[in-house]
């Protein structure tokens, strides 16, 4: 790597060909978001009570369940996306900042996956 | 992590000097000017300095001129063409980034400060070091590029149409106020290019006569490069020329897109 003069310094190693991407997927994401958690908000509202018996109840017609697990997906991929720019913006340490994304990255699945499982549980009437 | 408070050694000391000039002004102006010599071992000051405005210009710069030629000869700062087109005297003044020429005093209210562009190394009071700028400006290769070989003794043609598209982009003078007051650009300025250098880039892009822009976006398809941009828009606020880098760094991500599409 050139780093022996300043034109060298700031070519650096190159571009890293993505960003685009991520970047996209934070926009659509943020579209969903903005339509799904919508949903959400008024399904809420418009159910009579909010009592377990009247939320199971609901999670258990596929109309509810399916747009709830959309929301959840988009939500959490939309979270791992824009927390790893927030790190990206601000932890300049290398190994703090590879640390910092590979946990973002569990913590996010790890969660997305078990609130997926959560609704799919009511919605499969195991409860 | 990203440093947010000053290093030690920027700090600002209380051993600013004050120089109380112009007796019996009726229009008393102090100016509070960062000072710092890299000769001595000091930490910055503020200086001040208390002109009468019925002897000075109208513009910061004419007062910083007055100021370094009849009261403190060592105040150092860039200035050239004194009226906004050189892009020199860029400074920080009352909280803003702008070009000390094109700034009046009068729209200053209560004392003038006036420290040099945020988050640049210092090389001398008011005076940045910009190799690192220039060389992210060189970076993006900012001229025209062609694979067609140029037509002999005639110029590339441009429709009047196409040359409109240059129109908010080549009037761009480099003068980094917009770059330096950008808080992504703070943080990131190893690798991200900033408003200044993507707007420049943009110009490239916009060009018809160019036939790189393939390779042009190429360069710039980076997480750092470009994409540190979160459209704070301090630019298009700051920026002296009333250009709006934010708008062309816009345009770049459509291109961006528009290909993978």
């Amino acid at each position: 790597m050139g780093t022996g003069t300043q034109l060298g310094r700031v070519r650096g190693l190159g571009t890293a060909k993505s960003g685009t991407d991520h970047w996209w997927k934070q926009r659509i994401t943020a579209i969903s978001n903005l339509g799904l958690v919508l949903w959400f908000v008024i399904s809420l509202v418009r159910l009579p009570d909010l009592t377990y018996a009247t939320i199971v109840a609901w999670l258990q017609q596929p109309i509810a369940a399916v747009p709830l697990v959309l929301m959840i997906v988009s939500v959490f991929y939309h979270f791992r996306l824009g927390s790893q720019v927030l790190i990206e913006d601000y932890v300049h340490h290398e190994g703090n900042k590879v640390l910092a994304v590979l946990l973002l990255n569990f913590f996010a699945l790890a969660l997305g996956f078990t609130a997926v499982f959560s609704v799919l549980k009511i919605a499969f009437g195991a409860v | 992590m990203a440093e947010f408070a000053l290093p030690k050694n920027s700090k600002i000391n209380g051993n600013g000097i004050k120089h109380a000039v112009a007796p019996g002004a009726k229009r008393a102006k102090t100016f509070r000017i960062y000072r710092w010599d890299p000769d001595t071992a000091e930490n910055p000051r503020f200086d001040s300095y208390t002109i009468d405005l019925d002897q000075t210009g109208p513009m910061v710069l004419d007062a910083l001129i007055k100021i370094k030629s009849e009261i403190d000869p060592t105040l150092t700062f860039r200035r050239s063409c004194r009226e906004g087109i050189c892009g020199s005297c860029s400074m920080n003044i009352d909280g803003t980034n702008t070009l000390a020429c094109t700034q009046a005093i009068d729209d200053v209210k209560g004392d003038v400060q006036i420290t040099p562009l945020p988050h640049m190394d210092v090389v001398k009071d008011l005076v940045p070091d910009f190799t690192h700028f220039y060389a992210q400006y060189a970076s993006i290769k900012p001229w025209l590029q062609t694979v067609t070989p140029s037509p002999s003794l005639k110029e590339r043609i441009q429709s009047p149409e196409d040359r409109e598209k240059l129109d908010g982009l080549y009037e761009c003078i480099l003068c980094a106020c917009c770059s330096t007051s950008c808080p992504s650009y703070w943080w990131n300025n190893d690798k991200f290019l900033g408003p200044a250098i993507l707007l420049q880039a943009y110009r490239w892009l916009a060009d018809s006569r160019d036939e790189m822009t393939g390779e042009r976006l190429d360069e710039l398809e980076d997480p750092f490069r470009l994409y540190r941009c979160h459209t704070i828009m301090n630019c298009s606020n700051v920026c002296p020329k009333g250009l709006n880098p934010a708008e062309a760094i816009g345009e770049i991500k459509k291109m961006m897109v528009e290909r993978q599409l």
